[in-house]
């Protein structure tokens, strides 16, 4: 019998000391550190979860937004031109995915509801692995989803989203959102209308009467009326009425000289469609031209009101017509690829993808406080909208706004709007707390 | 008053097309008692013929001009309209007046559908519990609307009116209004006087032809008709194929005013089942009379003056009437005693 023999508890007392020794020189980064958060990668590949439309009213911005993650998943691993890479300010990512691993996708259809947006969104994280979740083509989607992402642990970068609450009163700590808001459409539309329109003008609102909608009216309203407008009457339509006529015809007689159509998508085309037909466009009040407004214009829905768009006010998050470098590069790349131009849907989601894989390579992590950290306070540039901010307050990208009016004389189906006004970005900026809300602590999950 | 009278006007042009859709629904449940989901999806089939005769007459001739480049840096297309071509200024009207031509085009085409669709699968749940035809119909009405929105994409397809009849009618000048005050827009008015001439036409159709008169002895007595040795099936059969024409009109027409989406003819279809059951099942009186009635209320619910007492009336106004009728009155305003009451 000896003290010195050697038995099954030693060899694993052995071994356990042997393990700890050699994972010293690594347990203290960051990678290795970060175990225990929501589908850490541990393979050579990491997945991202592209959650769009691919049924229902947006499917077409969907399929767009797929595209261009695509097109992006492309050029952070490498393949193709490179695109907006090529002009980000950002140089860390370079090419052969991130830190390490290439990047894989998996898609969910949110159908434009937000359950379905969320169960879509739940099975790519619980079953597929996702790292993060980006995507969406509505404001009631994007809030239900980065709820969810906020409870799972992962990043939401969030697609198509304009109402103020997703970065503001229902803002989260996981979510981050490069799409401008209603906030900014009125500040930058604001000036505009005045110079178009003067300051002594009577406005009628037709609002969709779900969260974007509101959060639309109001800000235009606030913008308006501070420049000396009134507002005569301000009705709630349902989403999806279809026929407006019957919201349409009170207008006529109202007095107000300029209707304002806080619609967007379907509800757009119809309402602005039927509003021209009721001779809105071409009418005389209190001695001035009538005008329309369209708050939020999207190039896909434009092409689809047709000719009735000539001459119509509205703001856009970016057109593929601008010239700087980084929206040439990416025109350039998506239109060799689908043989077509990129619509907004498609730029922002090609931002959000870029955005996110950059500042996991910054980090040299996945986990969604790192990268959050790494995002927060992030300039850049090079990316189609100027110089931008990623604020760390409320997690908004802060950039140009573009002021956009249906072209006169458009060459082609894609063509259809025209920039009239870069609106710079220091004129759409506003206090955090402007919009209420918390961001509440990181939830790296686990 | 010239807002009552605007509001009048929108009822009936909205009510003409409840009426258009509910009538085909009602003839079916009154021949072959049958409850089609899918009638809406026929309405919505009408609106893809008018869409699918405009892409067919803008198809272009595309030449690759080397010399002008697109943004993304291939060579620029230039595209002419080989209708144009061919046809010189006839070709142009007949590209303007698209809508309209597509009426020629959709009589067939949605008798066709209709015969198929009823032949094909309907005729086989002839026996079965309504429920099942609900569901079978619905799912057809489902996979319909996902076929054409593989070929025409999600985003409506803007068809515009003639343009002899765009922009509005100055009617309350004629009236005795200040000029300006009542306006409506023409194509809105073609509308409302071509949902009158079908309603009339399959009226008089079932009223004073051989054919109807068999059709509507069948509604009243299918046995008895079919004891004199006369195939009604097969007339029923056809009357699934006019109902079908019937809801096909109605969308290609209304085009002009809502921008064709594959899901317009959901849209639709639950307001014209409510018309249905409001006018009777099986009546077709009652369907053109709820059609008109409802419209019109519907149009006077969305008035500020009104929703300001009652917020929110306009999106409920049709279901709660139908609530009253069916405690009040469940066989419908004109329905024939016995049917839905049990």
């Amino acid at each position: 019998m000896s003290s010195n023999s050697f038995n099954r508890r030693s060899l694993l007392k052995g071994g356990v000391a042997l393990g700890a020794g050699l994972a010293a020189p690594t347990i203290f980064t960051s990678s290795a550190w970060a175990a225990g958060y929501t589908n850490e990668p541990t393979g050579s590949t990491v997945t991202f979860g592209f959650n769009v439309p691919q049924t229902g009213a947006y499917a077409d911005e969907g399929a767009d937004e797929l595209r261009a993650y695509e097109l992006a998943v492309k050029h952070i691993n490498g393949e193709g031109d490179g695109g907006m890479l090529n002009t980000f300010s950002s140089k860390a990512l370079q090419g052969n995915g991130v830190n390490g691993k290439k990047v894989v996708f998996v898609t969910g259809d949110t159908q434009t509801k937000s359950d379905a947006a969320r169960a879509s969104a739940k099975r790519m994280i619980e079953k597929d692995g996702a790292i993060m979740i980006t995507g969406g083509s509505s404001s009631g989607v994007a809030i239900a989803v980065q709820g969810l992402c906020q409870e799972a642990g992962v990043i939401f970068m969030a697609g198509l989203t304009h109402s103020n609450d997703t970065t503001g009163k229902d803002k989260r700590a996981n979510g981050f959102r490069h799409f401008f808001n209603t906030e900014m459409s009125g500040a930058a539309l604001g000036p505009v209308l005045k110079n178009a329109f003067g300051t002594d003008r009577v406005a009628y609102h037709l609002t969709a009467d779900y969260t974007w909608g509101w959060s639309q009216e109001g800000s235009i309203k606030k913008y308006t009326e501070a420049l000396g407008w009134q507002t005569e009457a301000a009705v709630r339509t349902p989403l999806g009425a279809g026929d407006f006529s019957q919201y349409i015809t009170p207008v006529l007689n109202s007095g107000a000289d300029v209707l304002v159509l806080n619609h967007y998508g379907k509800d757009m085309v119809n309402s602005l469609t039927q509003a021209v037909q009721f001779g809105l466009r071409d009418k005389q009040v209190n001695g001035k031209d009538f005008a329309i407004v369209v708050p939020l214009y999207s190039r896909l829905m434009a092409q689809g009101a047709g000719e009735n768009v000539k001459g119509i006010f509205g703001s856009t998050n970016w057109h593929w017509s601008l010239q700087d470098e980084g929206s040439k590069a990416f025109v350039k790349s998506f239109g060799q690829e689908y043989g077509f131009p990129p619509s907004q849907a498609a730029h922002t989601t090609y931002c959000q993808a870029l955005l996110y894989a950059d500042a996991c390579q910054r980090a040299g992590s996945f986990k969604p406080s790192d990268v959050g950290a790494a995002l927060e306070g992030f300039e850049f540039d090079g990316l189609g909208n100027g110089p931008t901010l990623y604020r760390a307050d409320d997690h908004q990208c802060f950039k140009d706004v573009l002021v956009v009016k249906g072209k006169e004389n458009p060459d082609s189906k894609f063509d259809v709007l025209e920039v009239v006004e870069v609106t710079p970005r220091a004129q759409v900026e506003y206090p955090a707390d402007l919009l209420g809300g918390e961001l509440g602590p990181y939830n790296n999950g686990g | 008053m010239d807002a009552i009278l605007l509001q009048i006007l929108n009822g009936l042009d909205k009510g003409g097309a409840y009426a258009l859709i509910a009538l085909g629904l009602t003839l079916i449940f009154g021949t072959l008692g049958v409850v089609n989901f899918a009638h809406g999806a026929l309405f919505m089939l009408g609106a893809f013929c008018a869409v699918t005769l405009k892409a067919l007459l803008s198809l272009e001739k595309v030449v690759l001009d080397e010399t002008q480049q697109t943004a993304w840096g291939t060579p620029m297309e230039i595209r002419t309209p080989y209708i144009e071509a061919w046809l010189g200024d006839f070709g142009v009207t007949l590209l303007d007046y698209s809508v309209p031509v597509s009426i020629l085009v959709a009589i067939p085409i949605m008798l066709i559908i209709g015969i198929i669709m009823e032949r094909g699968l309907i005729k086989h749940f002839y026996k079965r519990p309504h429920a099942e035809q609900i569901l079978v119909t619905f799912g057809l009405a489902i996979v319909v609307q996902e076929i054409i929105k593989s070929q025409f994409g999600a985003n409506p397809i803007p068809q515009p009116a003639p343009d002899i009849f765009a922009g509005s009618a100055d009617i309350g000048s004629l009236l005795g209004f200040d000029p300006g005050r009542v306006v409506y827009p023409w194509w809105r008015m073609v509308y409302l006087a071509f949902a009158g001439i079908v309603i009339g036409g399959v009226f008089a159709f079932l009223q004073f032809t051989t054919f109807g008169m068999v059709v509507r002895a069948g509604m009243a007595d299918r046995e008895t008709v079919g004891l004199l040795g006369i195939d009604i099936d097969r007339r029923f059969t056809i009357v699934f194929g006019l109902a079908a024409i019937v809801a096909g009109l109605a969308g290609v027409m209304y085009t002009p005013i809502l921008s064709p989406d594959y899901h317009m003819g959901m849209d639709f279809l639950v307001l014209s089942f409510v018309v249905v059951v409001v006018g009777g099942m099986g009546s077709l009186g009652g369907a053109v009379a709820a059609g008109f009635l409802l419209g019109i209320l519907q149009s006077f619910a969305s008035m500020n003056e009104v929703k300001s007492i009652l917020p929110g009336i306009d999106q409920i106004i049709i279901y709660l009437v139908a609530v009253v009728i069916l405690l009040v009155r469940p066989r419908g305003l004109m329905g024939r005693k016995g049917v839905m009451e049990t």
